[in-house]
């Protein structure tokens, strides 16, 4: 099936065939992140902005190297460097952005919706890498993406757990929609204030009972949490949210024997996890970053025009 | 200026429980029963057949911008649009660029009328200095000055303190307060309608629950101190039940609701299109019906627009910054009619009754009635005429309407201020 979806924005609109496409895509180019020479031609020529209004390290890090690894040009614009900085409206600075002839790019910002926003007004393919709250689908693509790494690509039936402040993590809605058309179990738990019952109409469980929520799960997943929750009244403090819901060796017990856990960084070490199991055997956390790259690669290629049956080139 | 006669009309009058086909005569300027046969033969006659004619209609919550945002809106442009609505009283906010809180803006705000207004327009003074929320406005010089209410619009008055004050204060002179009610402290950085759309969408929710408090404070300090006030644009189905039981105790309350609120839900933002973007916001199925049916027993007493005119340049951002409020007054009627009377069967008149006398009852307009005597303002209209509102080629300076673009049901012919014609057939004559 050929692709042909010119922006990643959500999740939530891609169709399971769509999530397939970019997965196989990704695990051919995984091969050549291994090899000596990391690099094919597929985006020769090709310009990549990479928009960044709101801070970011390892996104922005991993989106750029995945254009390198295509062989594309970029640049990244950072919020500071940034005219919006001096009031200029975010049409305006994207319309410059596409007047230099950039070929396609990568907005992260703030404010939910404006991926979809200036999919409207650009004729350069937009992919989003994190709209305030709303989602971060390839950080949902490169998670769906390693969960089937581990536990074998039918999702449908597994019981997947997102634990921590849902609330206001795009990574949380983006897992949810890939997760919920793959047709695994998931659950979502923390606190009530962060754990919302409006989330139930996207096909979730709602708990705040770690204990059954972290029975037999084959994947935990962790959210940061923020201190400035605390100072909006959604917790009473850390100490008390790594008392009732910060991942342990107890809790950890409670998983399915073979479990995974995942987080999508940057960790609050002895805040949402121990320590040493951000570190132990069932962390996947450093290959989420690894992946990262492949399917950010997947994503970048295929919207820039490229179809699904990449094949890596020869070493 | 000959008189007038409006023949062949259906006349509807709820003041005067007058539903039937008829003439209208204006003499003067005033409404009259009758015209002698030797001013009949001077009359302008405007033959109404086919159409409806009703007191002119009231909105008693508009923003005309002026002083300060005219990019935006004028009083001139804001009462073009009103007319082009058959608009024939609106009533305007306080919250212009510096607020209407000193008797001097006041002033300038009624020379501005006088000079550019082709409808009656009412000005409103704040509560509080600056809109500030702070200390009192000089609320006894700002009746004196002319503003018939005051109120902190779009700043709603979080001491509940100096809200008390406020009321004992402005029944000294018999004037109502307007209250757009919102606790502050849980609508911090809020967008939208908190729930289920905007959990999904990521934006952040206001709760219902922040205008619920702020209705109850006002219901609980209106009986306290024997004050009126008047509670703006109600969205939250827990108000209305609040303002139910307030009333049956005889609590001094009123209300409105914005057409907009009728109309749409939550599930319009859907897209992140800034033209859904007000406040209060746009809520659910659930709250709307609680509306419809606060209007149907009198909880509710009239719809306002909440006209909220911003450029093109000012509405087109991210959701997030984009700022809040729409376009109301050339849609508000078919809008209207589209809601309560086509989908849940209330009849014309009790419509009209909403927008022409019940307003103005609320702020002791001597408007929105056809009783001989009374002001010569009438609106006809055919209810089911079909049309398109292109808001480009309407009368506000600004565009920002949801309706734009949207095929209605209900025009607005004619519009007729102190006996002269005012609006007509797409003109503005005046």
């Amino acid at each position: 099936m050929p692709w042909n979806r010119r922006h990643l924005l959500t999740l939530e609109e891609l169709t399971v065939e769509e999530i397939d496409q970019i997965h196989t895509t990704a695990k051919a180019f995984k091969q050549i992140l291994h090899r000596s020479v990391k690099k094919v031609p597929a985006l020769r020529g090709k310009t990549i902005v990479n928009l960044f209004l709101e801070p970011s390290t390892r996104t922005r890090m991993a989106f750029e190297m995945a254009a390198k690894r295509l062989s594309a040009d970029t640049i990244t614009l950072d919020a500071k460097s940034s005219s919006t900085t001096k009031g200029e409206s975010l049409r305006d600075t994207a319309q410059n952005i596409e007047a230099l002839q950039a070929d396609m790019i990568v907005v992260r910002h703030s404010a939910p919706g404006s991926p979809l926003y200036l999919s409207r007004i650009l004729g350069i393919p937009v992919i989003n890498a994190g709209d305030g709250a709303h989602e971060h689908p390839t950080q949902g693509l490169l998670d769906t993406f390693t969960m089937r790494e581990r536990l074998g690509d039918d999702l449908r039936g597994r019981r997947v757990v997102i634990l921590g402040d849902i609330l206001y993590s795009r990574v949380a809605r983006s897992n949810i929609h890939a997760l919920i058309k793959l047709g695994a179990d998931v659950t979502i738990v923390g606190p009530s204030t962060l754990v919302p019952r409006w989330f139930e109409p996207l096909g979730v469980t709602v708990s705040h009972n770690l204990k059954e929520a972290l029975a037999d799960a084959e994947v935990v997943m962790l959210l940061r949490i923020q201190h400035e929750r605390q100072n909006a009244g959604m917790f009473p403090s850390l100490g008390e949210y790594t008392g009732m819901f910060g991942l342990n060796h107890t809790r950890a017990s409670w998983l399915h024997p073979k479990a995974i856990i995942m987080h999508p960084g940057p960790i609050n070490r002895g805040v949402e996890i121990d320590s040493e199991l951000a570190d132990g055997p069932h962390s996947v956390i450093l290959e989420q970053v690894t992946n990262g790259i492949a399917v950010r690669m997947a994503v970048l290629y295929l919207c820039g025009g490229g179809q699904p049956e990449f094949v890596a080139p020869a070493d | 200026m000959p008189a007038l006669w409006i023949k062949n009309a259906h006349v509807i009058d709820p003041a005067n429980r007058r539903n039937a086909p008829g003439d209208l005569f204006v003499d003067h300027g005033v409404m009259v029963d009758s015209l002698s046969a030797a001013a009949k033969k001077r009359a302008k006659v405007i033959d109404a057949a086919g159409l409806v004619a009703c007191p002119g209609l009231v909105d008693i919550h508009v923003h005309f911008r002026e002083p300060g945002q005219t990019h935006k809106e004028t009083i001139k442009s804001g009462t073009h649009c009103a007319a082009a609505g058959g608009f024939t009283t609106v009533v305007c906010m306080p919250n212009t660029s510096p607020p209407a809180w000193t008797t001097g803006t006041i002033q300038y705000i009624q020379d501005v009328i006088a000079r550019d207004a082709i409808v009656k327009v009412h000005p409103t003074g704040c509560i509080t200095v600056d809109m500030k929320g702070e200390t009192l406005a000089p609320i006894g010089s700002l009746a004196k000055a002319g503003v018939i209410a005051i109120t902190d619009d779009g700043d709603c008055v979080q001491s509940n303190e100096l809200m008390r004050r406020a009321c004992e204060y402005a029944a000294m002179f018999d004037l109502p307060l307007m209250d757009h009610c919102q606790d502050h402290s849980m609508t911090v950085g809020a967008v939208m309608n908190e729930g289920a759309v905007s959990t999904r969408l990521g934006l952040k929710g206001w709760p219902n629950a922040a205008e619920d408090l702020i209705v109850s404070r006002n219901a609980i300090l209106a009986a306290y101190t024997g004050a009126h006030i008047h509670l703006q644009h109600i969205s939250s189905r827990n108000a209305v039940f609040i303002i139910r039981r307030a009333k049956d105790r005889g609590v001094k309350i009123t209300a409105e609701a914005t057409p907009h609120h009728l109309a749409l839900t939550d599930d319009c933002i859907a897209s992140y299109d800034p033209k859904f973007k007000m406040n209060p916001p746009l809520r659910t199925a659930d709250d709307q019906a609680a509306i419809i049916e606060g209007l149907r027993d009198g909880t509710i007493d009239c719809i306002a627009t909440d006209h909220a005119p911003h450029t093109d340049y000012e509405k087109d951002k991210e959701f997030d910054y984009a700022p809040n409020g729409i376009l109301g007054l050339e849609t508000s009627l078919a809008v209207t009619l589209g809601v309560l009377k086509r989908r849940h069967r209330f009849s014309l008149p009790k419509v009209i009754d909403l927008m022409t006398r019940k307003p103005a009852d609320i702020l002791k307009l001597p408007v929105g009635r056809l009783t001989a005597g009374a002001p010569g303002d009438v609106t006809l209209f055919d209810p089911d005429e079909r049309w398109t509102y292109v808001a480009d080629d309407g009368f506000s300076k600004s565009t920002n309407s949801p309706w734009d673009g949207e095929q209605l049901r209900g025009r607005v012919k004619t519009t007729i201020v102190d006996g002269r014609v005012v609006y007509h057939h797409g003109k503005i004559l005046a």
